[in-house]
């Protein structure tokens, strides 16, 4: 077999470089901006030092693309950017030109082509980052793209307006695991029972792994007609999935009763406020494809309620923080409950511990 | 029962996923069914994401899989549904280590929807949440053929399992005034110094870095990041009267009050007239008066980055933030560059010899607190890692507890030097 190809090798090569795919202009001025302004929504330039300016279109994608599609965001590129494009964290992508008279036709071309909105800066709703969900994942309770697709949807003119106080970014996740973003405001996957554990199919798992990744340590060694399997204590589990992330003999999700709750306040930035967790605002929303519209109701509650009492530069974490919780679930409407109350780790250091009160 | 291998887009049968063709939103499923009349295997893809919609259910199942020679940088995807969807049966994802900054050409992006389609799907995701380039939809033997094909293109897949991440980082000097390091560049020196980490995983769990320019934080470090870099600067921040008066004159005094100086979290900017006043060693470097006033405040000219440690999602012990490990760290050059790696390998020498299975750094310094921490990995305690100091008295006091003397009687019979060790688990017998 002396023609046949040498079998793959770990070639350890890395990224392939950047510096090949740097916007001309970038390459010009790289480290040497000055300024920037926003045009409109969607729309930004940066000045450098030199006076070099570049003007940036940024587009909302679904973040998932066809080949086709994919080529013709690069026609886009071709046509209008000089053949260079980048991405933002939260999927959306960048077109740049140099002249301003340029961006017209950018934009036109965006939305004719690819009908993508044009938006996604500044004090809008951002694209909002999300997991894998019922298209690829192993472990999901709910879809992300289509829950993304509802959303948006419902705030396509929050996008492509700058409407709020401060930036908003929201994130989903499909399960308990949470690989979705800390956001000011996430919508995320409830269980609602301890594992089901299939006692057949056990075997396939290293049962010491199953056993040390549960973090209250509610499963344990068992053995269940001559084999080695585990047994979850009912009164432990938090239904947090994580055996089941080890082990898929572990069945966390239940169709029937997963439900979805609403999460809000969590900032990764350390401005002003420094990052903040996410904090439950509502839950026990129903898991309802295609469409959630409960989901939907509930962040255009929080939106709303937002937009009409933060000061300007306020996130919604930082805004609820100024007027207190008290007065969150009074403007959102939703209902306060003991489940709203952490009983996990640190929990104490939730509690209200001054005299301090709202009228 | 329709004949799956004979399925095109106009045959699709999904009333679920249908009602996500509408609305003004970029449709995925409109784009997938577009795609299906191309690659047959799409059409099931969206039949059995219908099947998911329609029962609440979720039909893959995960297992490992990998190139020969590489521990990460494939998702191992098989259908439940396999005997009635056979063209996804097998249908995983290629991970490929994304370039810096998210910056590409067209013949790159290219390449990438070629190769997608000549073994796969077709179906792309710019980017996964963990800042990779995922290709979805191949089947065991053509993922060896795709990443074969990619790798002589010079892409290079990684990133999954207990190892290393493709690392994500904000756009940098590349375009914004306010990125006070090449993260580009030490994104790139960070992926090639710890390539085989990433290939090869061995960690007790997974690792990542983050990169972001300034405290701003645009690669969502803080929180989504076991070692969190922000650029930040060690003198004063850079003030331009005349700018600063213009922008006073043009939002008047109260505006910059309300907005400016009392939203400083150390109140250390203020407001005279026209002119502004900033106490720099009170400045905490996060970056707000100079996002609203950008063209009048900058950061300092003496820039380096801040190193965190610990950050992660939910699962297992709940959410934790990045907290600091070093205030400062010079990075300019290779050698500055190479400090911080060497940083990084004392670490994960600490950790990896003394973590448990899928504990993430954050957790493992949780566990055996802060202080030990930083004794593993040598680093000196500095009062900007904590909020305060500790209010119990409970401390094991190096200083004062003498070791006890070999041979030494127990005081008590009870006091064990060590917890005894549990020897006996059932498994493996009755």
């Amino acid at each position: 077999m002396a023609d046949q190809k040498k079998p793959l090798a770990p070639r350890d090569q890395g990224a392939p470089d950047y510096t090949r795919y740097l916007h001309p202009s970038m390459v010009r001025n790289y480290g040497k901006w000055k300024d920037h302004r926003d045009i409109r929504p969607g729309v930004f330039v940066h000045v450098s030092e030199d006076g070099d300016s570049l003007y940036t279109v940024r587009a909302g994608s679904p973040r998932m693309m066809s080949a086709p599609l994919l080529r013709k965001v690069c026609d886009i590129a071709d046509r209008h950017c000089q053949g260079y494009l980048r991405f933002t964290s939260r999927n959306n992508i960048e077109f740049q030109v140099e002249q301003e008279e340029q961006i017209q036709p950018l934009i036109d071309d965006i939305e004719q082509t690819l009908g993508f909105p044009v938006g996604g800066t500044g004090r809008s709703v951002h694209n909002i980052i999300h997991t894998q969900g019922w298209l690829h994942c192993n472990l999901p309770g709910t879809d992300a793209a289509g829950v993304v697709k509802a959303l948006m949807d419902r705030l396509y003119e929050e996008f492509t307006h700058e409407n709020f106080p401060q930036r908003v970014k929201l994130s989903t996740s499909c399960c308990t695991i949470n690989c979705g973003g800390q956001t000011d405001i996430a919508v995320n996957l409830q269980h609602h029972h301890p594992p089901r554990i299939d006692h057949d199919m056990i075997n396939r798992c290293e049962l010491p792994k199953v056993v040390g990744i549960c973090p209250v340590l509610a499963v344990r060694p068992d053995r269940v007609n001559g084999h080695d399997t585990v047994e979850v204590v009912e009164e432990k589990c938090m239904y947090c999935g994580a055996c089941h992330a080890q082990c898929p003999a572990l069945e966390i999700r239940d169709g029937d009763t997963d439900t979805l709750s609403i999460w809000v306040g969590g900032k990764s930035a350390n401005t002003r406020s420094g990052p903040s967790f996410m904090k439950l605002a509502t839950w026990g929303l129903p898991n309802n494809p295609p469409r959630w519209p409960e989901v939907g109701e509930a962040v255009s509650a929080i939106l709303n309620a937002y937009k009409g009492g933060a000061r300007e530069f306020e996130r919604v974490g930082e805004w609820i923080e100024r007027i207190g919780w008290k007065n969150f679930f009074e403007q959102t409407g939703f209902k306060f409950t003991k489940y709203h109350i952490d009983t996990y780790r640190w929990s104490r250091t939730t509690l209200n511990a001054s005299s301090h009160v709202r009228f | 029962m329709p004949d799956d291998s004979e399925s095109t887009s106009a045959d699709l049968k999904l009333p679920l996923l249908d009602q996500l063709e509408e609305g003004p939103w970029p449709s995925f499923v409109k784009d997938l069914k577009q795609q299906a009349s191309r690659r047959p295997q799409v059409a099931q893809l969206l039949q059995q994401l219908e099947e998911s919609y329609e029962n609440r259910w979720d039909y893959w199942r995960g297992t490992v899989l990998n190139v020969s020679g590489y521990g990460g940088g494939v998702i191992a995807r098989y259908s439940d549904l396999g005997e009635k969807y056979p063209d996804v049966a097998q249908f995983h994802t290629i991970r490929l280590i994304e370039p810096s900054a998210f910056v590409y050409n067209t013949e790159s992006l290219r390449q990438l929807a070629d190769a997608s389609e000549e073994f796969g799907a077709g179906i792309l995701q710019l980017h996964g949440m963990t800042g990779d380039i995922l290709l979805l939809g191949f089947d065991n033997e053509k993922m060896f053929a795709a990443a074969e094909a990619l790798m002589e293109q010079g892409w290079d897949i990684g990133g999954s399992g207990n190892g290393m991440r493709t690392i994500p980082c904000c756009v940098g000097p590349a375009r914004c005034e306010m990125s006070c390091y090449d993260t580009l560049k030490l994104t790139s020196f960070l992926t090639k110094r710890f390539i085989g980490e990433l290939h090869r995983p061995e960690f007790p769990y997974k690792y990542k870095f983050k990169l972001s320019g300034c405290a701003n934080d645009c690669a969502n470090a803080m929180t989504r990041s076991d070692m969190p870099v922000i650029g930040t600067w060690r003198d004063d921040i850079q003030v331009d009267e005349q700018a600063v008066a213009d922008f006073v004159d043009r939002h008047g005094e109260e505006w910059v009050n309300e907005n400016v100086t009392s939203r400083c979290p150390t109140r250390c900017i203020h407001l005279h007239g026209r002119k502004i006043e900033i106490d720099n060693h009170n400045c905490v470097r996060c970056m707000h008066c100079i996002n609203v006033m950008h063209a009048a405040l900058a950061p300092g000219n003496d820039r380096g980055v801040t190193l965190l440690i610990g950050g992660k999602r939910t699962v297992r012990s709940g959410e934790m933030v990045s907290t600091m490990l070093v205030p400062f760290m010079e990075m300019k050059t290779d050698a500055d560059r190479e400090a911080l790696a060497d940083l990084v390998e004392r670490i994960w020498e600490f950790w990896g010899e003394h973590g448990h299975d899928h504990e993430r750094v954050g957790e493992f310094i949780d566990r055996v607190g802060l202080g030990t921490f930083l004794d593993g990995v040598g680093i000196e305690p500095d009062p900007q890692m904590v909020l305060n100091p500790r209010s119990n008295p409970y401390i094991k006091f190096e200083e004062y507890t003498a070791p006890r003397l070999e041979g030494e009687p127990q005081k008590a019979a009870n006091v064990l030097p060590r917890e005894p060790e549990v020897t006996e688990i059932p498994f493996g017998g009755d």
